[in-house]
């Protein structure tokens, strides 16, 4: 059905074209977004809670709009069906959620390696024991060097948009990287919610491997000796040097996206409120939850801005160097334990003793706002306290 | 395989490695050679870094002097003394990590069968036996029970070989190996066995101590895999480095081993795959 395509430029259509009311959850909304995405292939393995949105993709195969569909034996085999299908040429789509990403973690800086882009939508949720299914998005952490670049969807017209525009971006000939669009697992893939839809006949355009920077591996694209003196294996300075050039070369084609991504997607952050001395910084269902916290602030006289992140690689290290510069507070909450959006705002900006790093919920509980804005209101008690701001 | 692909650049032609202008005058591609035309044309392997009286490097120039159509086969294969030899060779082969061999064919396999539906591509395991065994067997039995349209061949050296020379479920019970400080406590896992159970159409247990029965199972299972289903080829193929042999007698040390019952050649066809290949070869 990739032939239905009747738009020059879908980039431009789907960031300014028309759109329809949809009342769908967020796995509806990934199989919209693969609908109109002309895959070729897509492989799917269950776990909770992303298993609903590959079944409405295999629903989306028996009708004939993907090419090829299957359950595979365990996610490691899946990351690594989904390479061999990109190796050969195909778009692709796959999704896993929490302990599937750690099961299937080798395979994430192969495809890197690989140049290959493919694009997977990961519905974060709980690892380790005690067990956990409930939404918590410490896998990012965990994902932060392989080389893929990071989309994280606030709600379920952010995880259908970023899952087109990942394509888009990701299959770039200058950039050509694996993408990950990430959603936090049940508030977003279980909600119901209004989304704006691109008309149904929209589609991208069909995935064109001559255009990738790395050849297809099909016995039609020159050279034929593809890793002729290999990169590995052998114990001497040419072969470090050569894979050290490789992989600066895939920290470059990830800077390389950053354009891309303004083009796409708008920008790799949001700003509400700029210019505040306050500001919420926060990605995925804590912006939502932040966006509510400020309007609990602001009834109360505290004026606060909102950053959301977008683009957790390429991080927005400049965008948010500016949007802070004249803030004294950056408050950043999350839905994990371990704080990596914190550290990786605390490593791009000067005067990071500004950066609070909370508050952080995990184990499957909420974050009310409450919660965001008694951090706030702390931050800026603790700095009177201190004689500062 | 496109035409030209091979062809050099006009004015590229003194700058490019002597081996690749051999292969683009005197290669095998679209010419139809098997192991009885060794000698004759230029082989896909050159200048393979294994060790002397490697019998996986015999099994392997073997095996791609059998391909039946080397100018329309991408091999997959994975981590091992295998995927040292593999960047000298002159096909599409992919390396991308220990064990996931069968997985990745299986995405490569059906990409190139949506990309290219009017043309066969063989898509081709060439594995160790860790990976196809052990860390990989899982994929690898799966692959079968799904019934991808892949060969799978496996070179046996019965050893991980390549980090050391440990114990691997192919190493035969006793044998003293690392990681098998006093030898191995269970028998060696009898793959062909399996594969024909779950459902592989065409499986054989060769050696290249038979070159002409080793490049006659490969060209079958490549056929069988074509057109019926999965297809499984073990080779047994010695190492004389982790096993202390002398390199000139790996030959030697198969048909000893043949001779002592330790080692038998296998094959299983299915019915469906041996009345194909009966209208394959009757036509030959």
């Amino acid at each position: 059905m990739c032939s239905d395509n009747n738009f020059d430029d879908p980039g431009a259509m789907l960031l300014n074209g028309p759109r329809t009311r949809a009342f769908i959850t967020g796995s509806e909304a990934v199989c919209e977004a693969v609908k109109r995405a002309c895959v070729d292939m897509a492989i799917a393995y269950p776990i909770t809670p992303q298993s609903e949105s590959m079944h409405l993709i295999g629903d989306l195969y028996a009708k004939g709009y993907i090419k090829d569909y299957y359950r595979a034996e365990n996610e490691f085999a899946v990351m690594a069906a989904v390479h061999g299908a990109a190796l050969g040429g195909g778009r692709v789509f796959t999704a896993t959620s929490g302990p599937g990403t750690l099961r299937a973690m080798e395979m994430f800086p192969v495809w890197a390696g690989a140049r290959q882009p493919i694009v997977c939508a990961f519905m974060c949720r709980g690892v380790s024991l005690p067990p956990s299914i409930q939404p918590e998005n410490i896998e990012m952490g965990m994902l932060l060097d392989t080389g893929m670049l990071m989309f994280h969807a606030e709600n379920g017209q952010d995880f259908h948009d970023m899952i087109l525009q990942a394509y888009l971006i990701a299959e770039q000939t200058d950039v050509h990287l694996p993408a990950g669009v990430f959603a936090d697992g049940f508030f977003v893939t279980h909600t119901r919610e209004e989304m704006m839809l691109p008309p149904e006949d929209f589609r991208l355009l069909p995935y064109d491997s001559n255009l990738a920077p790395v050849p297809t591996f099909d016995m039609e694209t020159p050279p034929m000796r593809i890793t002729r003196d290999p990169l590995l294996n052998k114990s001497n300075f040419i072969s470090s040097s050569a894979n050290a050039s490789w992989h600066q070369e895939i920290l470059a084609a990830a800077e390389r996206a950053r354009k891309h991504i303004r083009r796409f997607m708008g920008g790799l952050i949001e700003v509400e409120n700029p210019g505040s001395k306050v500001f919420i910084a926060a990605s995925g269902t804590a912006v939502s939850q932040s966006r509510e916290a400020i309007r609990i602030l602001q009834g109360e006289g505290i004026d606060a801005g909102l950053i959301k992140i977008k683009s957790i690689r390429p991080f927005p290290e400049q965008e948010l160097k500016d949007a802070v510069e004249g803030a004294d507070h950056i408050i950043v909450p999350e839905f994990n334990a371990g704080g990596w959006l914190a550290r990786e705002i605390r490593a791009s900006l000067d005067r990071n003793t500004r950066v609070t790093a909370g508050p952080r919920v995990f184990g499957g509980m909420t974050m009310p706002p409450w919660l965001i804005a008694d951090e706030v209101k702390s931050a800026i008690q603790a700095a009177k306290v201190n004689g500062g701001n | 395989m496109k035409t030209g692909m091979l062809k050099i650049s006009p004015g590229f032609e003194d700058i490019m490695p002597e081996e690749y202008r051999e292969l683009v005058d005197n290669g095998p591609y679209g010419k139809n050679y098997g192991i009885g035309d060794l000698g004759s044309f230029k082989e896909l392997l050159e200048e393979h870094p294994l060790c002397a009286g490697c019998g996986l490097a015999l099994s392997l120039r073997l095996t791609l002097a059998s391909l039946p159509m080397p100018e329309e086969t991408v091999i997959v294969g994975s981590t091992g003394c295998s995927a040292l030899a593999f960047p000298q060779v002159a096909l599409h082969n992919i390396h991308s990590l220990f064990g996931n061999q069968n997985a990745v064919a299986t995405g490569v396999k059906r990409a190139l069968k949506l990309r290219f539906p009017d043309k066969e591509k063989d898509v081709v395991v060439i594995a160790g036996d860790g990976a196809t065994a052990d860390i990989g067997l899982d994929m690898v039995m799966q692959s079968w029970l799904r019934r991808e349209n892949i060969t799978t061949i496996m070179l046996d050296n019965e050893a991980y070989a390549n980090t050391g020379g440990q114990e691997s479920g192919m190493s035969m019970p006793g044998t003293v190996l690392n990681m098998a400080p006093t030898g191995k406590k269970f028998p060696k896992l009898s793959l062909p066995e399996i594969a024909h159970t779950s459902g592989c159409d065409y499986v054989a247990a060769v050696s290249p101590a038979k070159p002409k029965q080793l490049a006659k199972a490969v060209r079958r299972a490549i056929l069988v895999a074509r057109k019926i289903g999965p297809t499984y080829v073990q080779i047994f193929s010695p190492c004389p480095t982790n096993y202390k042999l002398n390199p000139k007698e790996t030959v030697s040390v198969i048909r000893q081993r043949e001779k002592d019952g330790l080692y038998q050649t296998k094959e299983f066809i299915s019915e469906e795959a041996q009345a194909f290949l009966n209208t394959v070869e009757e036509k030959k």
